[in-house]
C-alpha cells in the first residue's frame, strides 16, 4: 500500500471500520443466539430423523435408509405399549392430585397470613433443590422399612410428592396478581362463598392451575431417577428406554419421543393462544 | 390483602383455622413422603449390616469410610457439574438476554421454542447426544479431517462428551430463571444509564448485569443441584472411568445393596452442595442479590 492512498483513504477509513464494527457487533448477538437455538434443536432433529431410520441391527446409531414403517407401528415392540399405557396413568393421575394438593397450598400462602407460613415455604423450595437420587434413595429407604412393595402406587406417591412444589409456584405466581375486588364483588351481589369460589375466583386463577397441571404432567412422563429408585418390576416408558439402552434401542422409540415431542408442544400453544385470547377479550 | 381476606370470609370455619386445613393434605403428603423418607436414610447412613438386615448403631464411620473411598467420583462430579454450570451459562445468558431485549412481541414464541427440545424424553435427548458424537458419526469424522482428533481419536467415553450432555440437558435451568431476571429490566435504566455517558459495554457492567444476578444465581443452583447428582450421562456418554458419585449412589443402592455406604454418600453429595451454594451467594453478594430483585 503506497503513501498517495493512505493518505486519499485515511478520511473514509475510519468511518468504514467503524461502520462494519457496528455491523458485527450489532448482529454478533444475533448470530449467537441462533446458532444457541440451532444447538438445542440438534439432538431433536436427530431424533426425528432416526424415527424414520431402517436400522439394520438391533441399534439404532447409524443411517441406514428412509422407511415409515416405524410410524406405521410405532407400538411393535414387546413391552413398549404397556410401558407407556402405565407412564401416562401416573402422569395423568399424579399431575392431578398433586395440583389439587398444590393450588390448595397455593391458596393459603397467599391469602392468608398465618403462624407456620415460613416453615411451609421451605417445604415447599427444599424438594425443589434436592438431588433427584436422594429424593429416589431415601422413598426407598422408606418403602423397604414399611415393607411397601414397590410398583404403580409407590411410583405413583413418588412422583405426586415432587411435583407438589412445582403446583405451588406456577400456582402462586398467578395468585399473586390477583384482584380480589372481584370476589368482594361477587359477595356484595350475594353470592355465598361457595359459590364465588366456583364462578369467579377459579376461572380467574384457572389458566395458572392448567399450567401447573400440564409442568406437572411433563415432569412425571420424563421422570427418570425417582421412579428408577421405587419402581419394582413395573416398567415406564423411561424405564422401557433405559432397559432398552443396553440391549437394543428400536426406532419405535424415536418415534414415541417425537409424537410426545409434538403434542407438548401443541398443548403448550394451545394454552399460550388461550390465554393470549382471554387477556384480548378481557 | 389479608385485612381484606378476613372481610369477605366470615362463616363455617373458624378464620385461623382455615389455612391449614387447606394446608394439610399436601403438607401432610410432603412430611410424609419427602422429611420422614430422609430421616429413614439418615438412620440408614449410621447403620451397618448387609441387606436386608440392617442395625442402626451411630456407625459415623460410613462418612468417613465412604468419602474416602469415592473421593474420586465425588471430585469429578463437583468438577463436571461446575464445568457444566459455567459453559451453561455462557450459553444461556446472551440467549436469555437477546430474547428479553430482541424478542419484542415474539418473545413468548421464543421463549417455547427455548424449552420445546425438552419435552423429548430425557433418556432419548441423551440417546440422540449419543448418537451425534459416535465413532461413525460427522462429528467424529469432521474433527479426524481437521486433525483436532487423532485417527482414532473419540467423543463418546471422554470427560468431555459426559460434560456436553449433562450442559444441554439441564439448560432449560439456566435459561428461564435467566430470562425471568432480564425480562423484569426497565429499557429505561439503561437508557439513563447511556444518557449518562456511559458506553455500553460500561452500562451493560453496571446495570444491566447487577440487576441480573438474581437470575443467575437462581440459574447456576437449578442447573448446578441437578448437574451433580446426576448419573445417566455418565452412564451413557461415558465409561466408568468418567462415573460421577450418581453412579455409585445407584449401584450401591440398586446392585450392590450396601445401603449404609450409599445413604451416606446421599448425604455427603447434598452436604457439598449446601457449602458450595452457601460461598457461592456469598461471592455474588447476598445484599447486592436482594438489590436487584426489589423493582
Amino acid at each position: 500500500m503506497t503513501a498517495t492512498t493512505a493518505t486519499v483513504e485515511l478520511p473514509r477509513r475510519p468511518a468504514a471500520a467503524a461502520r462494519a464494527w457496528r455491523l458485527v457487533r450489532r448482529h454478533l448477538l444475533d448470530v449467537y443466539a441462533l446458532l444457541a437455538l440451532a444447538y438445542l434443536f440438534l439432538p431433536i432433529g436427530v431424533v426425528v430423523a432416526f424415527s424414520f431410520n431402517n436400522p439394520l441391527g438391533r441399534f439404532n446409531f447409524t443411517w441406514q435408509g428412509f422407511t415409515l414403517r416405524n410410524w406405521a407401528h410405532p407400538l411393535d415392540y414387546p413391552g413398549l405399549g404397556s410401558a407407556i399405557q402405565v407412564s401416562l396413568e401416573i402422569a395423568f393421575l399424579s399431575s392431578l392430585v398433586a395440583t389439587v394438593l398444590g393450588t390448595m397450598i397455593a391458596l393459603a400462602l397467599v391469602r392468608y397470613r398465618f403462624r407456620g407460613s415460613g416453615a411451609t415455604n421451605l417445604l415447599i423450595f427444599v424438594p425443589m433443590t434436592t438431588p433427584e437420587i436422594v429424593m429416589g434413595a431415601s422413598l426407598l429407604t422408606l418403602f423397604l422399612n414399611w415393607r411397601i412393595p414397590q410398583g404403580f402406587g409407590t411410583i405413583l406417591i413418588a412422583h405426586v410428592m415432587f411435583n407438589i412444589s412445582y403446583v405451588v409456584v406456577t400456582v402462586r405466581a398467578r395468585l399473586v396478581g390477583f384482584d380480589r375486588h372481584l370476589e368482594e364483588a361477587a359477595m356484595d351481589l350475594g353470592a355465598n362463598e361457595l359459590v364465588t369460589f366456583w364462578r369467579v375466583t377459579l376461572p380467574l386463577i384457572a389458566p395458572g392451575i392448567l399450567a401447573a397441571a400440564l409442568l406437572a404432567f411433563a415432569l412425571s412422563i420424563d421422570d427418570f431417577v425417582i421412579t428408577y429408585f421405587n419402581a419394582g418390576t413395573t416398567t415406564t416408558f423411561p424405564l422401557f428406554v433405559w432397559g432398552a439402552a443396553r440391549v437394543a434401542v428400536p426406532p419405535q422409540i424415536n418415534v414415541i419421543g417425537t409424537a410426545i415431542f409434538v403434542i407438548a408442544i401443541a398443548a403448550m400453544l394451545a394454552n399460550v393462544l388461550l390465554q393470549s385470547r382471554r387477556a384480548r377479550r378481557a | 390483602m389479608d385485612v381484606q381476606g378476613r372481610s369477605l370470609t366470615p362463616r363455617r370455619l373458624p378464620l385461623g383455622t382455615r389455612p391449614y386445613a387447606l394446608l394439610a393434605p399436601g403438607t401432610a403428603w410432603l412430611l410424609l413422603f419427602f422429611v420422614v423418607p430422609m430421616v429413614y436414610l439418615a438412620k440408614m447412613a449410621l447403620s451397618q449390616g448387609l441387606f436386608p438386615l440392617f442395625r442402626f448403631d451411630w456407625a459415623w464411620s460410613n462418612f468417613t469410610d465412604s468419602v474416602s473411598a469415592y473421593r474420586t467420583q465425588l471430585v469429578r462430579s463437583l468438577e463436571y457439574a461446575g464445568i457444566a454450570t459455567a459453559v451453561a451459562l455462557a450459553i444461556s445468558y446472551p440467549l436469555a438476554y437477546w430474547i428479553a431485549f430482541r424478542g419484542g412481541r415474539w418473545k413468548n414464541l421464543l421463549l417455547l421454542l427455548v424449552i420445546a427440545p425438552f419435552f423429548v424424553t430425557y433418556l432419548i435427548r441423551t440417546l440422540a447426544w449419543e448418537t451425534i458424537l459416535s465413532d461413525g458419526g460427522l462429528v467424529v469424522s469432521i474433527l479426524r479431517d481437521i486433525h483436532v482428533l487423532g485417527p482414532d481419536g473419540r467423543l463418546l467415553a471422554t470427560s468431555a462428551a459426559v460434560i456436553a450432555g449433562i450442559t444441554y440437558n439441564f439448560l432449560p435451568f439456566m435459561v428461564l430463571p435467566l430470562y425471568v431476571s432480564l425480562e423484569q429490566i426497565d429499557p429505561r435504566l439503561v437508557e439513563a444509564a447511556g444518557d449518562l455517558y456511559a458506553n455500553r459495554v460500561v452500562s451493560f457492567a453496571r446495570v444491566t448485569l447487577p440487576l441480573s444476578l438474581p437470575g443467575v444465581f437462581a440459574g447456576v443452583l437449578l442447573t448446578f443441584i441437578p448437574a451433580v447428582g446426576d448419573f445417566i450421562n455418565a452412564q451413557l456418554l461415558g465409561t466408568p472411568k468418567q462415573y460421577m458419585i450418581g453412579n455409585v449412589v445407584q449401584s450401591q443402592f440398586l446392585s450392590l445393596r450396601n445401603y449404609p455406604t450409599a445413604a451416606a454418600l446421599s448425604f455427603v453429595l447434598m452436604g457439598a452442595i449446601l457449602v458450595l451454594v452457601l460461598v457461592f451467594a456469598r461471592a455474588l453478594g447476598t445484599d447486592r442479590l436482594t438489590a436487584g430483585a426489589a423493582p
